[in-house]
Protein backbone atom coordinates (compact mmCIF):
# COMPACT_ATOMS: atom_id res chain seq x y z
CA UNK A 1 0.00 0.00 0.00
CA UNK A 2 1.53 3.44 -0.70
CA UNK A 3 1.96 6.15 1.57
CA UNK A 4 2.59 5.96 5.22
CA UNK A 5 1.71 2.87 7.57
CA UNK A 6 -1.90 2.95 8.65
CA UNK A 7 -3.02 0.72 11.85
CA UNK A 8 -6.12 -0.07 13.78
CA UNK A 9 -5.85 1.15 17.64
CA UNK A 10 -9.06 0.85 18.55
CA UNK A 11 -12.50 -1.13 17.65
CA UNK A 12 -15.90 -0.94 19.25
CA UNK A 13 -19.37 -1.79 17.87
CA UNK A 14 -23.36 -1.29 19.07
CA UNK A 15 -25.08 -4.73 19.13
CA UNK A 16 -27.13 -5.05 15.75
CA UNK A 17 -30.44 -5.82 16.07
CA UNK A 18 -34.01 -3.88 16.53
CA UNK A 19 -33.19 -1.33 18.61
CA UNK A 20 -36.67 0.60 19.21
CA UNK A 21 -35.01 2.31 22.20
CA UNK A 22 -32.04 3.91 20.60
CA UNK A 23 -31.49 6.22 18.11
CA UNK A 24 -29.56 7.02 15.37
CA UNK A 25 -26.96 9.32 17.60
CA UNK A 26 -26.96 7.24 19.91
CA UNK A 27 -25.97 4.28 18.59
CA UNK A 28 -23.00 5.52 16.60
CA UNK A 29 -22.34 7.39 20.04
CA UNK A 30 -21.90 3.84 21.56
CA UNK A 31 -19.73 2.16 19.09
CA UNK A 32 -17.41 5.20 18.56
CA UNK A 33 -17.10 5.69 22.79
CA UNK A 34 -16.28 1.64 22.97
CA UNK A 35 -13.53 2.36 19.95
CA UNK A 36 -12.12 5.26 21.81
CA UNK A 37 -12.12 3.49 24.94
CA UNK A 38 -10.44 0.60 23.49
CA UNK A 39 -7.47 2.83 21.85
CA UNK A 40 -6.83 4.23 25.17
CA UNK A 41 -6.78 7.57 23.80
CA UNK A 42 -9.21 10.61 24.59
CA UNK A 43 -11.69 12.09 22.13
CA UNK A 44 -10.08 15.08 21.94
CA UNK A 45 -6.82 13.75 20.88
CA UNK A 46 -8.86 12.85 17.08
CA UNK A 47 -8.07 14.99 14.60
CA UNK A 48 -10.96 13.85 11.58
CA UNK A 49 -13.72 11.68 11.55
CA UNK A 50 -15.03 10.03 8.84
CA UNK A 51 -18.62 8.39 9.08
CA UNK A 52 -20.45 6.21 6.55
CA UNK A 53 -23.77 6.08 6.65
CA UNK A 54 -26.61 5.02 3.40
CA UNK A 55 -29.63 6.58 3.94
CA UNK A 56 -30.33 8.32 7.04
CA UNK A 57 -32.69 10.58 5.16
CA UNK A 58 -35.13 8.28 3.84
CA UNK A 59 -34.92 5.86 7.46
CA UNK A 60 -35.11 8.31 9.67
CA UNK A 61 -35.33 12.18 8.26
CA UNK A 62 -31.94 13.32 9.74
CA UNK A 63 -29.08 13.87 7.20
CA UNK A 64 -25.83 15.72 8.17
CA UNK A 65 -24.24 12.59 9.80
CA UNK A 66 -20.95 13.97 10.00
CA UNK A 67 -21.82 16.89 11.64
CA UNK A 68 -24.38 15.07 14.05
CA UNK A 69 -21.29 12.50 15.18
CA UNK A 70 -19.42 15.26 16.54
CA UNK A 71 -21.97 17.03 17.90
CA UNK A 72 -22.71 13.96 20.06
CA UNK A 73 -19.40 12.26 21.06
CA UNK A 74 -18.99 16.39 22.05
CA UNK A 75 -15.71 16.55 20.06
CA UNK A 76 -16.69 19.94 18.46
CA UNK A 77 -15.22 21.55 15.95
CA UNK A 78 -13.58 18.53 14.85
CA UNK A 79 -13.52 18.02 11.29
CA UNK A 80 -16.40 15.13 10.54
CA UNK A 81 -17.40 14.01 7.25
CA UNK A 82 -20.14 11.84 6.19
CA UNK A 83 -19.11 9.46 3.04
CA UNK A 84 -22.19 7.35 0.83
CA UNK A 85 -21.74 4.28 -1.22
CA UNK A 86 -24.92 1.99 -0.43
CA UNK A 87 -23.96 -0.72 1.72
CA UNK A 88 -20.12 -0.17 1.12
CA UNK A 89 -20.70 3.46 2.70
CA UNK A 90 -18.59 2.08 5.76
CA UNK A 91 -15.67 0.31 3.93
CA UNK A 92 -16.01 3.73 1.71
CA UNK A 93 -15.44 5.98 4.94
CA UNK A 94 -12.87 3.20 5.86
CA UNK A 95 -10.45 4.29 2.89
CA UNK A 96 -10.62 8.01 3.67
CA UNK A 97 -9.60 8.08 6.64
CA UNK A 98 -7.04 5.20 5.83
CA UNK A 99 -5.82 7.53 2.99
CA UNK A 100 -5.76 10.68 5.24
CA UNK A 101 -3.20 8.92 7.81
CA UNK A 102 -1.23 7.32 4.75
CA UNK A 103 -0.91 10.57 3.66
CA UNK A 104 0.57 12.67 6.24
CA UNK A 105 -2.34 14.77 6.82
CA UNK A 106 -3.39 13.30 9.99
CA UNK A 107 -1.89 11.36 12.47
CA UNK A 108 -5.01 9.97 14.37
CA UNK A 109 -8.91 10.02 12.95
CA UNK A 110 -12.17 7.93 13.76
CA UNK A 111 -14.35 5.98 11.28
CA UNK A 112 -17.53 5.05 11.79
CA UNK A 113 -20.67 3.55 10.28
CA UNK A 114 -24.47 3.79 11.13
CA UNK A 115 -27.73 2.98 9.97
CA UNK A 116 -30.92 3.14 11.81
CA UNK A 117 -33.37 1.03 9.31
CA UNK A 118 -36.21 -0.43 11.59
CA UNK A 119 -38.20 2.90 12.04
CA UNK A 120 -39.73 2.95 8.69
CA UNK A 121 -42.28 0.28 7.31
CA UNK A 122 -40.34 -2.55 5.39
CA UNK A 123 -42.07 -1.40 2.25
CA UNK A 124 -39.89 2.05 2.74
CA UNK A 125 -36.93 0.48 3.37
CA UNK A 126 -37.14 -1.22 0.52
CA UNK A 127 -37.45 1.79 -1.45
CA UNK A 128 -35.02 3.48 0.42
CA UNK A 129 -32.46 0.43 -0.37
CA UNK A 130 -33.51 0.27 -4.24
CA UNK A 131 -31.72 3.59 -4.21
CA UNK A 132 -28.48 1.10 -4.09
CA UNK A 133 -29.52 0.46 -7.78
CA UNK A 134 -30.92 2.46 -10.51
CA UNK A 135 -34.05 4.03 -9.12
CA UNK A 136 -35.33 5.38 -12.65
CA UNK A 137 -34.43 2.03 -14.23
CA UNK A 138 -34.68 -0.88 -11.86
CA UNK A 139 -36.51 0.13 -9.10
CA UNK A 140 -39.05 2.31 -10.98
CA UNK A 141 -40.14 -0.81 -12.77
CA UNK A 142 -40.51 -2.92 -9.55
CA UNK A 143 -37.29 -4.11 -8.66
CA UNK A 144 -35.90 -5.17 -5.09
CA UNK A 145 -32.51 -5.84 -3.82
CA UNK A 146 -33.60 -9.62 -3.01
CA UNK A 147 -35.07 -9.36 -6.43
CA UNK A 148 -31.82 -8.03 -8.81
CA UNK A 149 -29.62 -10.61 -6.63
CA UNK A 150 -32.23 -13.94 -7.46
CA UNK A 151 -31.43 -12.72 -11.18
CA UNK A 152 -28.17 -13.52 -10.42
CA UNK A 153 -28.55 -16.74 -8.38
CA UNK A 154 -30.52 -18.01 -11.38
CA UNK A 155 -27.69 -17.55 -14.04
CA UNK A 156 -25.48 -19.22 -11.27
CA UNK A 157 -27.52 -22.13 -11.23
CA UNK A 158 -28.06 -22.36 -14.89
CA UNK A 159 -24.04 -21.82 -15.71
CA UNK A 160 -22.56 -23.87 -13.09
CA UNK A 161 -25.18 -26.18 -11.33
CA UNK A 162 -25.54 -24.26 -8.13
CA UNK A 163 -27.90 -25.42 -5.96
CA UNK A 164 -30.90 -23.30 -3.91
CA UNK A 165 -29.55 -26.19 -0.58
CA UNK A 166 -25.84 -25.00 -1.07
CA UNK A 167 -26.95 -21.63 -1.11
CA UNK A 168 -28.63 -22.18 2.08
CA UNK A 169 -25.66 -24.49 3.42
CA UNK A 170 -24.24 -20.21 3.65
CA UNK A 171 -27.00 -19.22 5.86
CA UNK A 172 -26.78 -22.60 8.03
CA UNK A 173 -22.42 -21.56 8.19
CA UNK A 174 -23.38 -17.63 8.96
CA UNK A 175 -26.27 -18.45 11.92
CA UNK A 176 -23.75 -21.25 13.02
CA UNK A 177 -20.69 -18.37 13.56
CA UNK A 178 -23.69 -15.71 14.51
CA UNK A 179 -24.62 -17.72 17.22
CA UNK A 180 -21.23 -17.21 19.32
CA UNK A 181 -21.00 -13.22 18.87
CA UNK A 182 -22.37 -11.25 21.29
CA UNK A 183 -22.96 -8.45 18.95
CA UNK A 184 -25.10 -10.62 16.51
CA UNK A 185 -28.75 -9.86 15.43
CA UNK A 186 -28.96 -13.20 15.52
CA UNK A 187 -27.62 -15.56 18.14
CA UNK A 188 -28.36 -18.89 17.13
CA UNK A 189 -28.19 -21.69 14.84
CA UNK A 190 -30.89 -22.68 11.83
CA UNK A 191 -30.87 -25.81 10.30
CA UNK A 192 -30.74 -26.66 5.59
CA UNK A 193 -34.66 -27.58 6.63
CA UNK A 194 -35.16 -24.59 8.04
CA UNK A 195 -33.80 -22.33 5.38
CA UNK A 196 -35.19 -24.34 2.69
CA UNK A 197 -38.82 -24.20 4.28
CA UNK A 198 -38.83 -20.95 4.24
CA UNK A 199 -41.04 -18.62 2.29
CA UNK A 200 -39.65 -17.37 -0.95
CA UNK A 201 -38.85 -13.48 -1.20
CA UNK A 202 -37.76 -13.06 -4.66
CA UNK A 203 -37.46 -16.69 -6.13
CA UNK A 204 -34.74 -18.70 -6.01
CA UNK A 205 -33.90 -16.26 -3.11
CA UNK A 206 -35.93 -17.23 0.32
CA UNK A 207 -36.67 -15.32 3.70
CA UNK A 208 -33.13 -17.43 5.31
CA UNK A 209 -30.95 -16.43 1.87
CA UNK A 210 -31.54 -12.73 3.20
CA UNK A 211 -29.77 -10.63 5.55
CA UNK A 212 -32.13 -8.34 8.08
CA UNK A 213 -33.26 -5.01 8.23
CA UNK A 214 -30.91 -4.32 11.29
CA UNK A 215 -29.90 -1.21 13.66
CA UNK A 216 -26.49 -0.55 14.77
CA UNK A 217 -23.17 1.16 14.06
CA UNK A 218 -19.45 0.19 15.02
CA UNK A 219 -16.36 2.20 14.83
CA UNK A 220 -12.64 1.92 14.53
CA UNK A 221 -9.48 4.30 15.36
CA UNK A 222 -6.91 4.40 13.03
CA UNK A 223 -3.64 5.83 13.73
CA UNK A 224 0.13 6.36 11.72
CA UNK A 225 3.20 4.20 13.05
CA UNK A 226 4.42 7.03 14.86
CA UNK A 227 1.04 7.52 16.93
CA UNK A 228 0.01 3.41 17.44
CA UNK A 229 3.75 2.77 18.88
CA UNK A 230 2.93 5.21 21.60
CA UNK A 231 -0.14 3.93 23.01
CA UNK A 232 -1.26 0.59 21.18
CA UNK A 233 0.29 -2.77 22.33
CA UNK A 234 -1.60 -5.27 19.25
CA UNK A 235 -1.83 -3.07 16.63
CA UNK A 236 -3.49 -4.38 13.08
CA UNK A 237 -2.00 -3.29 10.37
CA UNK A 238 -4.09 -2.20 6.61
CA UNK A 239 -1.72 -3.61 4.20
CA UNK A 240 -4.17 -3.17 1.17
CA UNK A 241 -7.55 -0.76 0.39
CA UNK A 242 -8.88 -0.74 -3.06
CA UNK A 243 -12.42 -0.04 -4.36
CA UNK A 244 -13.52 -0.43 -8.09
CA UNK A 245 -17.32 0.41 -9.89
CA UNK A 246 -19.32 -0.61 -11.92
CA UNK A 247 -22.64 -0.27 -14.07
CA UNK A 248 -25.54 0.66 -11.47
CA UNK A 249 -27.97 -1.32 -12.91
CA UNK A 250 -27.32 -4.89 -12.83
CA UNK A 251 -28.72 -5.39 -16.65
CA UNK A 252 -25.97 -3.02 -18.19
CA UNK A 253 -23.46 -5.97 -16.70
CA UNK A 254 -21.29 -8.75 -19.69
CA UNK A 255 -22.17 -11.47 -16.65
CA UNK A 256 -24.60 -11.97 -13.95
CA UNK A 257 -22.06 -14.62 -12.00
CA UNK A 258 -19.42 -12.57 -11.12
CA UNK A 259 -19.14 -8.97 -9.36
CA UNK A 260 -16.57 -7.46 -11.77
CA UNK A 261 -15.80 -4.75 -9.38
CA UNK A 262 -15.20 -7.10 -6.71
CA UNK A 263 -12.63 -8.93 -9.30
CA UNK A 264 -10.85 -5.52 -10.03
CA UNK A 265 -11.10 -4.55 -6.58
CA UNK A 266 -9.70 -7.75 -5.12
CA UNK A 267 -6.66 -8.14 -7.73
CA UNK A 268 -5.94 -4.16 -6.68
CA UNK A 269 -5.42 -5.43 -3.10
CA UNK A 270 -3.75 -8.41 -3.49
CA UNK A 271 -0.95 -6.58 -5.70
CA UNK A 272 -1.05 -3.67 -2.90
CA UNK A 273 0.15 -6.07 -0.38
CA UNK A 274 1.84 -9.06 -2.33
CA UNK A 275 -0.20 -11.63 -1.35
CA UNK A 276 -2.43 -13.98 -2.70
CA UNK A 277 -5.69 -15.77 -1.77
CA UNK A 278 -4.25 -18.54 -0.63
CA UNK A 279 -2.40 -15.99 2.10
CA UNK A 280 -5.46 -15.18 4.22
CA UNK A 281 -6.27 -16.55 7.36
CA UNK A 282 -9.75 -15.20 7.54
CA UNK A 283 -12.40 -13.25 6.02
CA UNK A 284 -15.86 -11.06 6.31
CA UNK A 285 -17.27 -11.20 3.32
CA UNK A 286 -20.57 -9.07 1.73
CA UNK A 287 -23.13 -12.08 2.06
CA UNK A 288 -26.00 -9.51 1.75
CA UNK A 289 -27.88 -12.64 -0.14
CA UNK A 290 -26.28 -16.16 0.32
CA UNK A 291 -25.51 -16.17 -3.57
CA UNK A 292 -23.65 -13.26 -3.16
CA UNK A 293 -21.03 -14.95 -0.66
CA UNK A 294 -20.77 -17.40 -2.97
CA UNK A 295 -19.80 -15.42 -6.17
CA UNK A 296 -17.39 -13.66 -3.27
CA UNK A 297 -15.64 -16.84 -2.95
CA UNK A 298 -14.85 -17.06 -6.87
CA UNK A 299 -14.71 -13.34 -7.58
CA UNK A 300 -12.06 -12.87 -4.60
CA UNK A 301 -10.31 -16.22 -5.82
CA UNK A 302 -10.48 -18.44 -2.49
CA UNK A 303 -12.15 -21.35 -5.09
CA UNK A 304 -12.57 -21.45 -9.07
CA UNK A 305 -15.27 -19.75 -10.90
CA UNK A 306 -18.08 -21.68 -10.76
CA UNK A 307 -17.06 -23.93 -8.10
CA UNK A 308 -18.41 -22.11 -4.67
CA UNK A 309 -21.32 -24.62 -4.31
CA UNK A 310 -18.80 -27.70 -3.72
CA UNK A 311 -16.88 -25.16 -2.05
CA UNK A 312 -19.39 -24.47 0.76
CA UNK A 313 -20.57 -28.08 0.71
CA UNK A 314 -17.06 -29.02 1.33
CA UNK A 315 -17.17 -26.98 4.67
CA UNK A 316 -13.91 -25.13 3.86
CA UNK A 317 -15.60 -21.52 5.03
CA UNK A 318 -15.95 -22.94 8.52
CA UNK A 319 -14.36 -22.01 11.74
CA UNK A 320 -11.87 -25.09 11.25
CA UNK A 321 -12.41 -24.79 7.39
CA UNK A 322 -9.24 -23.70 5.04
CA UNK A 323 -10.50 -19.96 4.98
CA UNK A 324 -13.26 -19.24 7.75
CA UNK A 325 -15.72 -17.00 6.17
CA UNK A 326 -17.74 -14.16 8.19
CA UNK A 327 -16.69 -15.49 11.68
CA UNK A 328 -19.12 -12.55 12.86
CA UNK A 329 -22.25 -13.89 11.47
CA UNK A 330 -21.89 -12.26 8.61
CA UNK A 331 -24.54 -9.73 6.73
CA UNK A 332 -27.08 -12.82 7.31
CA UNK A 333 -26.52 -13.71 10.91
CA UNK A 334 -24.98 -10.66 12.71
CA UNK A 335 -27.06 -7.96 10.64
CA UNK A 336 -26.97 -5.58 8.16
CA UNK A 337 -27.00 -2.03 9.19
CA UNK A 338 -25.75 -0.70 5.61
CA UNK A 339 -23.76 1.58 6.54
CA UNK A 340 -22.17 -0.24 9.81
CA UNK A 341 -21.39 -3.17 7.98
CA UNK A 342 -18.16 -1.97 6.28
CA UNK A 343 -16.66 -0.93 9.87
CA UNK A 344 -18.22 -3.70 11.23
CA UNK A 345 -16.24 -6.53 8.98
CA UNK A 346 -13.26 -4.50 10.20
CA UNK A 347 -13.79 -4.42 13.76
CA UNK A 348 -14.61 -8.02 13.97
CA UNK A 349 -10.98 -9.05 12.08
CA UNK A 350 -9.57 -6.77 14.60
CA UNK A 351 -10.25 -9.16 17.49
CA UNK A 352 -9.92 -12.30 15.28
CA UNK A 353 -6.11 -10.75 14.74
CA UNK A 354 -5.58 -9.65 18.27
CA UNK A 355 -6.56 -13.05 19.52
CA UNK A 356 -10.20 -11.49 20.83
CA UNK A 357 -12.52 -13.36 18.80
CA UNK A 358 -13.83 -15.47 21.89
CA UNK A 359 -15.64 -18.42 20.99
CA UNK A 360 -15.36 -17.89 17.54
CA UNK A 361 -12.07 -17.25 17.38
CA UNK A 362 -10.11 -18.35 14.02
CA UNK A 363 -6.58 -19.84 15.70
CA UNK A 364 -3.41 -18.10 14.87
CA UNK A 365 -5.10 -16.18 12.16
CA UNK A 366 -2.70 -13.51 11.37
CA UNK A 367 -4.18 -12.13 7.73
CA UNK A 368 -7.51 -10.98 6.96
CA UNK A 369 -9.54 -9.28 4.22
CA UNK A 370 -12.97 -7.46 3.97
CA UNK A 371 -15.33 -7.64 1.35
CA UNK A 372 -17.84 -4.65 1.21
CA UNK A 373 -20.37 -4.43 -1.78
CA UNK A 374 -22.46 -1.10 -2.74
CA UNK A 375 -25.93 -2.00 -4.42
CA UNK A 376 -26.31 -4.76 -6.89
CA UNK A 377 -21.96 -4.57 -7.72
CA UNK A 378 -21.85 -0.66 -8.82
CA UNK A 379 -19.41 -0.33 -5.89
CA UNK A 380 -16.99 -3.04 -4.61
CA UNK A 381 -14.40 -2.03 -1.99
CA UNK A 382 -11.28 -4.64 -0.02
CA UNK A 383 -9.09 -4.14 2.92
CA UNK A 384 -6.45 -6.57 3.76
CA UNK A 385 -5.09 -6.47 7.42
CA UNK A 386 -2.58 -7.95 9.23
CA UNK A 387 -1.30 -8.55 12.59
CA UNK A 388 1.13 -6.27 13.42
CA UNK A 389 2.71 -6.76 17.00
CA UNK B 1 -41.06 6.26 -5.54
CA UNK B 2 -43.92 9.03 -6.73
CA UNK B 3 -42.60 10.42 -9.94
CA UNK B 4 -43.01 13.97 -10.38
CA UNK B 5 -44.40 15.14 -13.65
CA UNK B 6 -41.49 16.64 -15.22
CA UNK B 7 -39.30 13.44 -14.30
CA UNK B 8 -42.79 11.30 -16.65
CA UNK B 9 -42.72 13.78 -19.53
CA UNK B 10 -38.56 13.44 -20.15
CA UNK B 11 -38.47 10.00 -20.30
CA UNK B 12 -41.66 9.48 -21.96
CA UNK B 13 -40.02 8.24 -25.41
CA UNK B 14 -37.22 5.54 -23.43
CA UNK B 15 -40.48 4.35 -21.50
CA UNK B 16 -43.39 4.26 -24.30
CA UNK B 17 -41.34 3.49 -27.15
CA UNK B 18 -37.96 2.14 -25.86
CA UNK B 19 -35.93 4.47 -27.30
CA UNK B 20 -32.45 4.18 -26.40
CA UNK B 21 -28.99 5.34 -28.28
CA UNK B 22 -26.67 3.51 -30.59
CA UNK B 23 -23.37 4.68 -30.87
CA UNK B 24 -21.77 4.92 -34.98
CA UNK B 25 -18.48 4.78 -33.72
CA UNK B 26 -18.40 1.15 -31.71
CA UNK B 27 -21.86 0.14 -33.13
CA UNK B 28 -22.88 -0.85 -29.74
CA UNK B 29 -26.48 0.13 -28.87
CA UNK B 30 -27.59 1.20 -24.85
CA UNK B 31 -30.68 1.60 -22.83
CA UNK B 32 -31.45 3.30 -21.09
CA UNK B 33 -30.14 6.56 -22.54
CA UNK B 34 -26.40 8.11 -21.71
CA UNK B 35 -25.19 11.02 -23.33
CA UNK B 36 -21.52 9.55 -23.03
CA UNK B 37 -20.32 6.27 -25.01
CA UNK B 38 -18.93 4.25 -22.14
CA UNK B 39 -16.72 2.36 -25.00
CA UNK B 40 -15.35 5.61 -26.69
CA UNK B 41 -16.31 8.45 -24.12
CA UNK B 42 -16.00 11.92 -25.87
CA UNK B 43 -14.82 10.27 -29.56
CA UNK B 44 -18.51 8.17 -29.55
CA UNK B 45 -21.40 9.58 -31.58
CA UNK B 46 -24.52 8.91 -29.90
CA UNK B 47 -27.95 8.88 -32.11
CA UNK B 48 -30.90 8.17 -30.76
CA UNK B 49 -32.57 4.64 -31.14
CA UNK B 50 -35.96 2.60 -31.10
CA UNK B 51 -34.83 -1.07 -29.39
CA UNK B 52 -36.06 -4.11 -30.76
CA UNK B 53 -39.50 -4.85 -28.97
CA UNK B 54 -39.11 -8.37 -28.58
CA UNK B 55 -36.26 -10.56 -27.23
CA UNK B 56 -35.57 -13.54 -24.69
CA UNK B 57 -35.76 -13.86 -21.28
CA UNK B 58 -32.26 -13.64 -19.76
CA UNK B 59 -33.15 -14.33 -16.10
CA UNK B 60 -36.03 -14.13 -14.06
CA UNK B 61 -37.41 -13.50 -10.43
CA UNK B 62 -40.61 -13.90 -8.56
CA UNK B 63 -41.45 -11.17 -6.51
CA UNK B 64 -43.12 -11.77 -3.28
CA UNK B 65 -41.89 -8.98 -0.97
CA UNK B 66 -42.17 -5.47 -3.06
CA UNK B 67 -41.21 -1.89 -2.69
CA UNK B 68 -43.58 0.71 -2.06
CA UNK B 69 -46.20 1.70 -4.96
CA UNK B 70 -46.10 -2.25 -5.86
CA UNK B 71 -47.44 -3.91 -2.42
CA UNK B 72 -50.73 -4.39 -4.34
CA UNK B 73 -49.10 -6.62 -7.10
CA UNK B 74 -46.83 -9.35 -5.26
CA UNK B 75 -46.37 -11.94 -6.31
CA UNK B 76 -45.40 -10.05 -9.93
CA UNK B 77 -42.04 -11.34 -12.33
CA UNK B 78 -39.22 -9.04 -13.18
CA UNK B 79 -36.30 -10.36 -15.58
CA UNK B 80 -33.62 -9.28 -17.33
CA UNK B 81 -34.89 -9.05 -21.00
CA UNK B 82 -32.26 -9.64 -24.21
CA UNK B 83 -33.38 -8.01 -26.46
CA UNK B 84 -33.11 -9.23 -30.72
CA UNK B 85 -30.14 -6.34 -30.58
CA UNK B 86 -28.37 -7.92 -27.15
CA UNK B 87 -29.26 -5.20 -25.20
CA UNK B 88 -30.28 -6.17 -22.26
CA UNK B 89 -33.16 -4.50 -19.80
CA UNK B 90 -34.66 -4.86 -15.97
CA UNK B 91 -38.93 -5.49 -16.30
CA UNK B 92 -42.03 -6.85 -15.20
CA UNK B 93 -42.97 -9.97 -17.26
CA UNK B 94 -47.32 -9.81 -16.90
CA UNK B 95 -49.57 -11.88 -18.33
CA UNK B 96 -47.97 -14.94 -19.15
CA UNK B 97 -48.60 -18.23 -17.72
CA UNK B 98 -46.31 -19.16 -14.81
CA UNK B 99 -45.05 -22.02 -16.20
CA UNK B 100 -43.85 -20.56 -19.59
CA UNK B 101 -41.85 -17.56 -17.35
CA UNK B 102 -38.40 -19.10 -18.13
CA UNK B 103 -34.24 -18.24 -18.92
CA UNK B 104 -35.00 -18.48 -23.14
CA UNK B 105 -38.63 -17.59 -23.57
CA UNK B 106 -39.50 -15.28 -25.96
CA UNK B 107 -41.14 -11.95 -25.04
CA UNK B 108 -42.03 -8.74 -26.45
CA UNK B 109 -42.87 -5.13 -25.15
CA UNK B 110 -46.65 -4.41 -23.83
CA UNK B 111 -47.67 -1.23 -22.73
CA UNK B 112 -48.83 -0.71 -18.82
CA UNK B 113 -49.78 1.41 -16.01
CA UNK B 114 -46.52 0.81 -14.06
CA UNK B 115 -46.87 1.61 -10.54
CA UNK B 116 -50.22 1.95 -8.68
CA UNK B 117 -49.81 5.02 -6.42
CA UNK B 118 -52.42 6.78 -4.52
CA UNK B 119 -55.40 8.07 -6.56
CA UNK B 120 -53.80 11.66 -6.53
CA UNK B 121 -50.50 10.75 -7.49
CA UNK B 122 -49.62 10.82 -11.28
CA UNK B 123 -49.87 7.63 -12.65
CA UNK B 124 -46.80 6.22 -14.37
CA UNK B 125 -47.15 4.29 -17.52
CA UNK B 126 -43.88 2.13 -19.54
CA UNK B 127 -43.42 -1.14 -20.67
CA UNK B 128 -43.79 -4.69 -19.68
CA UNK B 129 -43.27 -7.98 -21.61
CA UNK B 130 -45.09 -10.83 -21.80
CA UNK B 131 -44.31 -13.71 -22.99
CA UNK B 132 -45.50 -14.87 -26.93
ZN1 LIG C 1 -18.96 3.99 -28.80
Amino acid sequence: MKGKKVFVIGAGMSSFGEHWSSSLRELIVDAAVKAIADSKIEGKDLQAIYGGCMASGQLTGQEHIGALIADYLGINPLPSTRLEAACASGSVALRNGIMAIASGFYDVVAVGGVEKMTEVSTELASTALGGAGDEEWELFNGATFPALYALMARRHMLEYGTTEEQMAMVAVKNHANGAKNPFAQYQKEITLKQVMESAYVASPLKLFDCSPLSDGAAAVILASEEFAKKICEKPVEFIASSQASDTIALANRKSFTSLKATQVASKEAFTQSGLKAKDIDVAEVHDCFTIAELMAMEDIGFCEKGKSGKFIEAGETKIGGSIPVNTSGGLKACGHPVGATGVKQVVELTWQLRGDANGRQVKGAEIGLTHNVGGSGATSVIHILKKAF
Amino acid sequence: MVQAISRIWRSIKQRYNLEGVHCEVCKESFFPKRTICPNCRRKGKLVDAKMPHTGKIYSYSLVYSAPAGFEYEVPYFVAIIELDNKVKIFSQVVDSEVDKVKIGAKVKAVFRRVQAGKEEDVIAYGYKFTVV
